[in-house]
C-alpha cells in the first residue's frame, strides 16, 4: 500500500511540479509553503542574485500549500522528484526524518551557517551532533492584548508580572463584562501553550532536559504543580463562552472583534486576527499590545525563557553543496535583514534583529534575544505522539475532565509508548 | 496434444474459458494489489512499532501483540466503538423507520411526490465533508442556527459542538438527515416493484390501508429492508469524513470518535504507522464477519 501510493504520488508530483532545469546546470530545488506572495517574490529576487555571482547554478523555488505540503512530503522524501531544501518546523518530527536517513548531513559545509546563524537556531536543526538543516525564522508566543478592553477595566499590562497577577487580571475584567481571554480549544493545541509555558516556569531547562534524557518523569511535581496552577485560571472561567467548540480561526477572530482582552499566540497572530475579524481590520496596530507569559515566582524557569517556534529549512537526503551555499547566501545577515526589514520574519542570522522596524515584532526580537532558553512549541518538540497527548490533557484540563496528576501521568504514559 | 484440445473444446463451450483468460486477470491484478496486498501489508505492520519514514526492516521494532492490547485498553477506543453502536442504533431505530414512513408515503407517482422524493434524496448528494462544515456552521452557538435560536428566545448562548454529551449527538442527527433519503429511495424501488395486482386483490378482499402497508407492502420489499440494515452497519463502521470537520480532533475530550478517525487521529496524523495498522485489521474483522454473518444468516433468509 505504502510502496504503491509512494509510486502513484511521485508520478503524480512529476506530473504537478515541473522540472524545467537548462542542461549544464546543477538545480537546487527550494520548496516553501508561504502564501503571502511578497515573500516569494523577494526569494526569487536573492535567487537571481545568487545565480549571478554562481554560473552554472538554477534555483528553483517552489510552492505548495500548507496542508498540501504535509501531505506529500512523507513520500515526495522517498521519490526522485524531492526538493533539495523544504521547510521545516523542527522538532521531534525533524529529528525523526534525520534519523531515518531521508536527510543531508551537511556539518563538514555548515561552516558558513554556523558563524551567521544564532546557536540556538542552528541546535535546533542539529541532529546528533551534525547538521541537517538551518534555521530561517523564530516566533515567541505570549499574551496579545486589547488596550482599549484593558483601559476600559482599569488593567494595566505592565503590572502583570507573575500567574497571580494574571488571575487578578482576569477577575478584574470579568467584574467589568468583559471576556478576559479567547481560546480555541477545538484544536488543543492553543490550550498546550498554557500548560506547557506554565511547566517550563515551575520546572525550568533543567527539568525539561532531565525528562529527556528520562532521568526524571514527565509527571515530576514541578509538571503537575503547572497543570495546577493552569486548573486555577480555569476555575476562573476566563474564555469566550463555547471555546472547546472553537478553532483557532475562530478564537482570533473572537479577539479581532474587540470581544475578548486577550489571547495567548504567537505573534502570527497579528496578521490572522485582522483576517479572522468581521470588519477586516481586527484590533489595530496602536490599540494591540503584547506582554510576556507570567512568570512563577517560586518555579526554577526564569520568567524570559520563551515558548515558540523555530522554523527552517532541511536538507534532503542527496542535496547538493551548491544547494548548501544557496541557503548560506539565503540565511546571510544582508538577506535576512532585507527580510525582516520588510516585516516578514524575526531574523536568526546575528545582526539581523537590527533591522525589524514592526513595533510588535521587535519587542518579539528583543524578547528572544533576551532569553537564554527558547524552547520549541512541545507539541512538535516531543514527537507528534507525545506532543498529541499533551495536546489531549491541556485541552481536558481545559474543561476539568482530567486531574493534573492524572494529565501529567498520561504524558509519561506516552513517552514510555512513544 | 489432442486430450488438451478436446478438454478445451469440452470447457471453452459458449467461449467461457477465453472470457476467463481475457477478462479475470485486470480484475484479479487491480483487486490483489490495491486490496490483498494492503490487507496482508497491514496485518504485518500491526505487531510493529514503526513511524513508517524509513523501510520497516530498519526502524520498525517488533511489538508482538502489544499494539492490539494497547488499542483494545485505550478508554478513547472504548468510546470510539459506543459511538459506532450509536449510530447503529440511531440508524436501525430512527432513520430506517423515517426513511419507510417517507417512501410510503412518496412512492407513488405523481408531480408533488417527486419534489418531495428530489427534496429528501437532496442532503445525499452532497459530499460527507461538505455536510460535516454546514453544520458545524449551524451548530455554531454564536452566528449559527443555534445561536440565533439562542438569542431570539434570549436564553445562554448555548454550543452543542463544545458540550460533551451532545456533541456526538449533533452528528447523529446529521447522520440521519443525510442518509435517510437514500434508504427512502431503495424501499421506493421496492414499493414501486410490488405488482398492483396483489394491491388491487387485497383492496377486493376488504383490507384497509393500515393491513395493505403492513401485512403486503412491508413484508414485500422485507428484502430492501434488509439491505438497507446491511448498508447501515458497514456505514456506520466506516464513518469518517462528515465526523471530522464537526469535531475535529475527536471533539471535547477525544469523546467524538469513531473507529476509523480514531485510526485516522492515533495512527496516521501522530505517525504510528504500526499502532494504526492494528486498528484497520481490528476493524477488517468486525466488518468481516458482520458482512459474511449477515449474509449467511439473514439475507439468506430471502429464499424461505
Amino acid at each position: 500500500m505504502i510502496k504503491t501510493t509512494k509510486l502513484l504520488t511521485s508520478l503524480a508530483l512529476a506530473a504537478g511540479i515541473s522540472v524545467a532545469a537548462q542542461a549544464a546546470d546543477t538545480v537546487v530545488r527550494h520548496l516553501h509553503l508561504n502564501n503571502d506572495p511578497r515573500i516569494p517574490a523577494m526569494w526569487e529576487e536573492f535567487a537571481k542574485e545568487f545565480e549571478a555571482s554562481n554560473p552554472g547554478v538554477d534555483v528553483q523555488i517552489e510552492f505548495l500549500e500548507n496542508e498540501a505540503f504535509k501531505a506529500k512530503l512523507p513520500t515526495m522524501l522517498q521519490s526522485k522528484s524531492k526538493p533539495d531544501v523544504f521547510y521545516s518546523w523542527g522538532g521531534q518530527n525533524f529529528a525523526d526524518r534525520a534519523e531515518a536517513g531521508l536527510l543531508q548531513d551537511v556539518s563538514g559545509l555548515a561552516g558558513g551557517l554556523q558563524k551567521n546563524l544564532s546557536s540556538g537556531g542552528m541546535s535546533a536543526f542539529t541532529v546528533g551532533g551534525k547538521v541537517y538543516g538551518a534555521p530561517y525564522m523564530v516566533s515567541q508566543v505570549g499574551f496579545w492584548y486589547n488596550k482599549k478592553l484593558f483601559a476600559q477595566a482599569g488593567v494595566k499590562a505592565e503590572e502583570i508580572k507573575t500567574w497571580d497577577d494574571l488571575l487578578e487580571a482576569v477577575k478584574t475584567l470579568k467584574k467589568a463584562g468583559i471576556t478576559p481571554i479567547a481560546a480555541g480549544g477545538a484544536d488543543k493545541w492553543p490550550i498546550h501553550f498554557y500548560t506547557t509555558y506554565l511547566a517550563m516556569r515551575t520546572g525550568g531547562q533543567d527539568t525539561f532536559n532531565s525528562a529527556l534524557a528520562e532521568d526524571v518523569s514527565w509527571d515530576n511535581p514541578d509538571y503537575v504543580k503547572a497543570f495546577k496552577l493552569f486548573t486555577d485560571l480555569v476555575a476562573l472561567e476566563p474564555f469566550q463562552s463555547g471555546f472547546m467548540a472553537a478553532g483557532y480561526g475562530d478564537a482570533s477572530g473572537t479577539f479581532g472583534d474587540h470581544k475578548a482582552a486577550m489571547h495567548l499566540m504567537g505573534e502570527w497572530d497579528i496578521g490572522v486576527q485582522r483576517d479572522q475579524s468581521q470588519s477586516k481590520e481586527g484590533v489595530k496596530d496602536e490599540d494591540l499590545g503584547f506582554f510576556n507569559f507570567p512568570s512563577v515566582p517560586d518555579g526554577k524557569g526564569a520568567g524570559t525563557d520563551t515558548l515558540g517556534g523555530i522554523n527552517g529549512w532541511a536538507f534532503s537526503k542527496g542535496a547538493s553543496p551548491e544547494a548548501v551555499k544557496w541557503i548560506e547566501f539565503f540565511l546571510a545577515k544582508e538577506q535576512q535583514s532585507r527580510e525582516a526589514a520588510a516585516g516578514f520574519i524575526i531574523p536568526v542570522a546575528k545582526g539581523a534583529d537590527k533591522a525589524v522596524n514592526d513595533p510588535h515584532k521587535s519587542i518579539i526580537a528583543k524578547n528572544l534575544a533576551k532569553a537564554e532558553w527558547h524552547q520549541v512549541f512541545w507539541d512538535q518538540a516531543l514527537g507528534s505522539d507525545v506532543g498529541g497527548v499533551i495536546n489531549d490533557v491541556s485541552a481536558e484540563l481545559a474543561t476539568g475532565d482530567v486531574s493534573p496528576e492524572d494529565a501529567a501521568a498520561r504524558i509519561q504514559e506516552a513517552w514510555e509508548l512513544r | 496434444m489432442s486430450s488438451i484440445r478436446s478438454w478445451f473444446y469440452r470447457n471453452n463451450q459458449g467461449g467461457r474459458i477465453t472470457t476467463l483468460l481475457l477478462f479475470l486477470p485486470p480484475a484479479l491484478t487491480i483487486f490483489t494489489l490495491f486490496v490483498v496486498l494492503p490487507l496482508g501489508e497491514a496485518g504485518y505492520y500491526g505487531f510493529f512499532k514503526w513511524k513508517g519514514l524509513s523501510a520497516i526492516s530498519e526502524s520498525g521494532k517488533w511489538m508482538g501483540f502489544e499494539n492490539y492490547s494497547r488499542v483494545l485498553g485505550h478508554s478513547v477506543f472504548h468510546s470510539a466503538i459506543w459511538n459506532t453502536i450509536k449510530i447503529i442504533l440511531v440508524s436501525i431505530l430512527i432513520q430506517l423507520p423515517l426513511a419507510m414512513a417517507m417512501a410510503l408515503l412518496v412512492a407513488s407517482t405523481g408531480a408533488l411526490n417527486n419534489f418531495f422524493r428530489l427534496v429528501f434524496f437532496m442532503p445525499f448528494i452532497l459530499a460527507d465533508v461538505v455536510a460535516g462544515l454546514i453544520w458545524r456552521y449551524i451548530f455554531d452557538g454564536d452566528y449559527g442556527l443555534v445561536g440565533q435560536f439562542t438569542t431570539l428566545f434570549g436564553m445562554d448562548p448555548y454550543y452543542p459542538l463544545a458540550d460533551k454529551t451532545w456533541a456526538f449527538n449533533s452528528v447523529l442527527m446529521v447522520v440521519v438527515w443525510k442518509y435517510f433519503g437514500y434508504h427512502m429511495m431503495i424501499y421506493i424501488a421496492g414499493l414501486q416493484g410490488i405488482s398492483k395486482d396483489l394491491l388491487e386483490a387485497a383492496k377486493i378482499d376488504g383490507a384497509n390501508n393500515w393491513q395493505i402497508t403492513f401485512r403486503i407492502k412491508i413484508p414485500l420489499i422485507m428484502h430492501a429492508v434488509k439491505l438497507s440494515v446491511f448498508f447501515s452497519v458497514i456505514g456506520a463502521l466506516q464513518f469518517f469524513e462528515m465526523v471530522i470537520p464537526m469535531l475535529p480532533g475527536g471533539g471535547p475530550s477525544s469523546s467524538g470518535h469513531t473507529i476509523v478517525t480514531y485510526l485516522y487521529t492515533y495512527g496516521i496524523v501522530r505517525m504510528k504507522v504500526g499502532f494504526g495498522s492494528s486498528v484497520g485489521v481490528i476493524l477488517f474483522i468486525v466488518c468481516m464477519a458482520f458482512a459474511f454473518s449477515y449474509q449467511r444468516y439473514v439475507m439468506k433468509m430471502n429464499n424461505d
